[in-house]
């Protein structure tokens, strides 16, 4: 038998490295981590909306056995501020303390903090604090909070209008002139709350003669958080070493830096002990932050024959009470992608950001991208209905060709590339679309309801340059390869779910010619990982994944050198493949990686100027953001007597361009959906009119379970994106993006027979059944 | 006033004095470390703390530490037997049927319970069997493959006996 090549790993589904640690219970999560002497913090939050605190008494509390500590806004005013890392043109910023001093802004605002040898102790200490507040008036509405005759909740701005934003290229008015027909449409994305799995939680340790604090907290960034509160606490940024350890689900909710973050650190050096804090769920819907929240006007102009002339979107989008990290941001990721997957010569987005007395919005799964495509999907069905023609049709009208990439669109981008058209057909194939119409004609002459949705949806990955990001866009991977031969990747693009420690230990097992196994993929320590920026914004693998791959050409070109060396051959002779240097130059003989490796350890024999060891970094920084694309199709039945829904099929073809472990894409596909089921038909924060958060607990905030769902048929089509050598686009978002649209659309098509074309989310089927019962023959 | 308890978990016994108001996944996570057993809801919505007690899949953050006295539990720690993955460990691997990981345990556990009670569910049994356990991630599909693949493995497992 002759020498097999190694084989490829890049495109296989591989079982993840990491499940046999989360599958059996032995993963390290923040709650996890015991140390000695650790006490235990516990919150004492705002029961009101609004509210000035006129007294604080923690004298009950100070006196329980066990506690150590209790703190208030007055003795943290020397903690910075909660940052913000985004800024529009002349934007108001209120001062986001860590706890509240002059007065309460939302329910769940943290007002003190209790430390305590037990965290029963502490949340007993939590309840004798008593506190004084003067109720104010209440602001809820993120479009009533822009009219002056409401409360001003920053009363130094004498308004609750945090900024206006025009954005958008080509000119409108002449587009909408030129226009057959105008349809406007009033649009609602409602609140959402992330909730990972996983709450948030904290555990601080100093040691005072080091001067080291050593923070573990959940988050999507280890480097921004440590940076961020190294400056929020006034210490030396590389004093502060932050750990992630497994992260339990993010969804865009761990892409921040929380005022818990540093009122544990500060509390842990005040202490002298390790401190913990781990979030409970009521506090999670409360003060972590929420998704959407955008009261939206959309007005759409088209010719006749389906052409769209121009798109205008008018939204009142919802701050809650302060910025967090990127809240201000997440209202312009909308802007960018008003023009979903179609040729629009003229957009204009009109956002009056508000402040309402709620929890902060900010990047939630998709951040201000699905608020986009919902718009323009459902824009392009209003146009349909309005024309009579097939929502398919419209679609295809309006696609750029594939020859037309990289394509500039009215927003000020340049999509990489694609082939709108080559998914649509594959989804309209595999629903067997032509048939389903026709079943559908059946079905209501059978006085049966059913609906097709169509989503074509675009989406924007693999954030993104540096010049378009807050804080870098770039990210970092360190490859080195060990005496032993073993190999250890260091990635900036910290993980919490997605499946990195495979698929870069993939990435790397093609270059180098070794095992998926012979990696370990190492991420979350600040003190072990260079800076990096971290996973959100479908970047993972995009960009992080890219770093990785841009580390090992460069580690190859200089094991590549010292096998020359070692062979005693012309270093441009040398060829690499599975894992062994050869050269024509000295065809008898062979040196592998390992060898390469230890040679470069031992350094007994370099090329002269080569620097022992086998190790290599890259901080990628990529040119562009990607575009990934894909149709999606909801076939829906609904129940005459109860409004029930039933989704009967469920169709998506995504591309995300090149992909490196096809099980992980369909993974992200499948939870991405299942979270836009969730937004479509069942999740909403619901605030009442005085503020109070009527969705505190998981048995009111209605999450997606296994049974409310469709059987989710997925394929692909690829089209590489130009920007990377990986030619990847990134699916952590795509879900979400792309099936919210398609959901509500089969809701709407299915009720069309009674002159519906737009219905709210999240569509409960007490709104379908007023929706028949209305109109129904016979109706009182 | 402390209460004593005897409870066996994964095989062994303890015994410890426990503050009525302790919580079994407190008792758990907290006085034993078995931390493989996670907290994410506290109001028995979301399943993640799911453990068998005397053989019954209960959420361990709605029981009391106190009302274990006396019986067997089992933690996802308890389940892979004699180095080799339950196969419903085997099939969330095989399937990819996690992501973060978070809510896999109780999910595990919630599963094995399933096919204890019907070796040969059909994907909406097993759908609806899981209606107690809350993922964020997989959207559930394959974590439905994954319970599929382990009721095949226990089938021919329990044949080849």
């Amino acid at each position: 038998m002759g020498l097999t090549m190694a084989e490829k790993t890049v495109g296989k589904p591989i079982k993840r490295t990491e499940d046999p640690r989360l599958i059996q219970g032995l993963a390290h999560y923040v709650d996890d981590i015991r140390l000695p002497d650790m006490l235990h913090a516990a919150f004492l939050r705002s029961i009101h909306a609004h509210a000035r605190i006129k007294k604080i008494d923690v004298t009950a509390a100070l006196k329980l056995p066990g506690v150590v500590a209790v703190y208030t806004g007055k003795d943290t005013q020397k903690i910075g501020a909660v940052p913000c890392g985004a800024a529009i043109p002349d934007m108001k910023t209120p001062e986001h303390k860590v706890l509240a001093t002059n007065k309460v802004y939302f329910v769940g605002h943290p007002v003190a903090v209790v430390v305590a040898e037990t965290k029963f102790a502490a949340r007993d200490a939590v309840d004798l604090i008593d506190v004084d507040y003067e109720v104010l008036p209440v602001v809820t509405d993120e479009e009533k909070a822009a009219d002056p005759k409401s409360p001003v909740i920053h009363e130094q701005f004498g308004t609750n209008i945090a900024y206006k934003l025009t954005a958008g290229e080509g000119d409108v008015d002449a587009g909408m002139k030129a226009a057959d027909k105008i349809i406007k449409q009033k649009i609602l994305n409602k609140r959402l709350a992330p909730i990972a799995m996983e709450p948030r939680g904290v555990v601080a340790r100093y040691f005072p003669g080091e001067q080291e604090l050593t923070l573990w907290t959940s988050t999507q960034i280890p480097h921004l958080c440590r940076t961020s509160v190294a400056v929020m606490l006034g210490m030396p940024e590389n004093k502060l070493r932050l750990i992630t350890p497994e992260v339990g689900g993010g969804f865009g909710s761990k892409l921040n830096v929380y005022a818990e973050e540093a009122i544990l650190g500060w509390a842990a050096m005040q202490a002298g002990r390790p401190v913990k804090w781990i979030e409970g769920r009521r506090e999670n819907l409360q003060a972590t932050i929420h998704g959407r929240g955008q009261v939206g006007y959309v007005e759409i102009g088209c010719k006749n024959d389906g052409t769209i002339t121009a798109l205008r979107y008018n939204v009142f989008a919802d701050m809650g009470s302060y910025f967090q990290l990127l809240t201000p941001a997440i209202p312009t990721l909308t802007g960018l992608m008003l023009s979903g997957c179609y040729k629009i010569p003229a957009i204009q987005m009109n956002v009056v950001a508000t402040f309402t007395n709620k929890m902060s919005t900010d990047a939630y799964r998709g951040a201000g991208r699905p608020e986009a495509t919902y718009v323009i999907e459902r824009a392009a069905d209003l146009v349909a209905a309005e024309l009579g023609k097939d929502p398919v049709e419209v679609r295809r009208k309006n696609f750029p060709q594939p020859n037309e990439f990289p394509f500039k669109t009215a927003t000020g981008l340049f999509y990489d590339s694609g082939n709108y058209q080559g998914a649509l057909d594959k989804a309209l194939k595999m629903a067997d679309y032509t048939k389903l119409r026709e079943e559908q004609k059946k079905a209501r002459k059978e006085g049966r309801l059913m609906g097709i949705g169509i989503s074509t949806y675009v989406e924007i990955c693999a954030l993104g340059p540096s010049s378009a990001m807050p804080a870098g866009g770039w990210e970092s991977a360190t490859v080195r390869i060990e005496p032993t031969g073993k190999v250890t990747i260091l990635t900036g693009a910290s993980p919490h779910g997605q499946g990195e420690e495979t698929s870069f230990a993939q990435i790397a097992a093609d270059e180098l010619g070794v095992s998926v196994n012979d990696s370990t993929v190492i991420h979350g320590d600040t003190a072990v990982v260079q800076y990096g920026i971290g996973t959100f914004g479908s970047r993972g693998l995009a960009v992080g994944g890219v770093a990785v791959y841009m580390a090992l050409q460069k580690l190859k070109t200089k094991a590549g050198k010292l096998a020359a060396h070692m062979l005693g051959v012309d270093a441009g002779t040398v060829k690499f493949a599975d894992g062994k240097f050869t050269s024509p130059a000295a065809l008898s003989k062979q040196v592998t990686i390992q060898e390469v490796a230890l040679s470069a350890h031992l350094a007994k024999s370099l090329p002269e100027d080569m620097e022992p060891g086998l190790s290599a970094s890259s901080f990628y920084e990529p040119k562009n953001f990607t575009f990934p694309f894909g149709t999606h199709i909801a076939v829906v039945e609904i129940d005459r007597e109860t409004g029930d829904l039933h989704f009967d099929r469920y169709i998506a073809v995504d591309d995300c361009g090149k992909q490196i472990n096809p099980m992980l894409v369909h993974g992200q596909v499948h939870g991405g959906i299942c979270q836009s089921f969730g937004q479509a038909l069942f999740e909403e924060v619901v605030y009442d009119e005085n503020g109070q958060l009527v969705t505190g607990t998981l048995m009111d905030y209605a999450l997606p379970k296994a049974a409310m769902l469709p059987h989710f048929q997925l394929d692909s089509t690829e089209t590489p994106s130009p920007v990377n050598p990986l030619g990847a686009k990134g699916v952590g978002e795509a879900g979400t993006i792309g099936a919210t649209p398609a959901i509500v659309s089969a809701v709407v098509d299915a009720l069309s027979p009674f002159g519906i074309r737009h219905i709210d989310m999240p569509i409960k089927p007490e709104t379908v059944w007023q929706i028949i019962r209305k109109n129904s023959a016979g109706a009182a | 006033m402390k209460k004593t308890i005897n409870v066996t978990v994964n095989g062994v016994t303890h015994q410890n004095e426990i503050e009525p108001r302790m919580l079994l996944v407190q008792y758990i996570r907290d006085v034993l470390n078995l931390t493989g057993t996670h907290v994410g809801c506290e109001t028995s919505l979301c399943g993640a703390c799911t453990v068998m007690v005397d053989g019954q899949a209960v959420k361990s953050c709605t029981v009391l530490a106190a009302q274990a006295d006396g019986s067997t539990v089992t933690t996802i720690e308890g389940l892979a037997q004699g180095g080799e993955l339950h196969p419903v460990q085997a099939g969330f691997w095989e399937h990819h049927g996690l992501q973060c990981g978070y809510c896999t345990p109780g999910m595990i556990m919630a599963a094995a319970q399933i096919l204890q009670r019907n070796p040969d569910p059909t994907d909406e049994e097993i759908r609806h069997g899981l209606e107690g356990n809350l993922c964020r991630c997989t959207g559930y599909q394959n974590i439905v493959q994954a319970v599929q693949c382990a009721a095949k493995k226990m089938k021919s497992k329990s044949v080849a006996r």
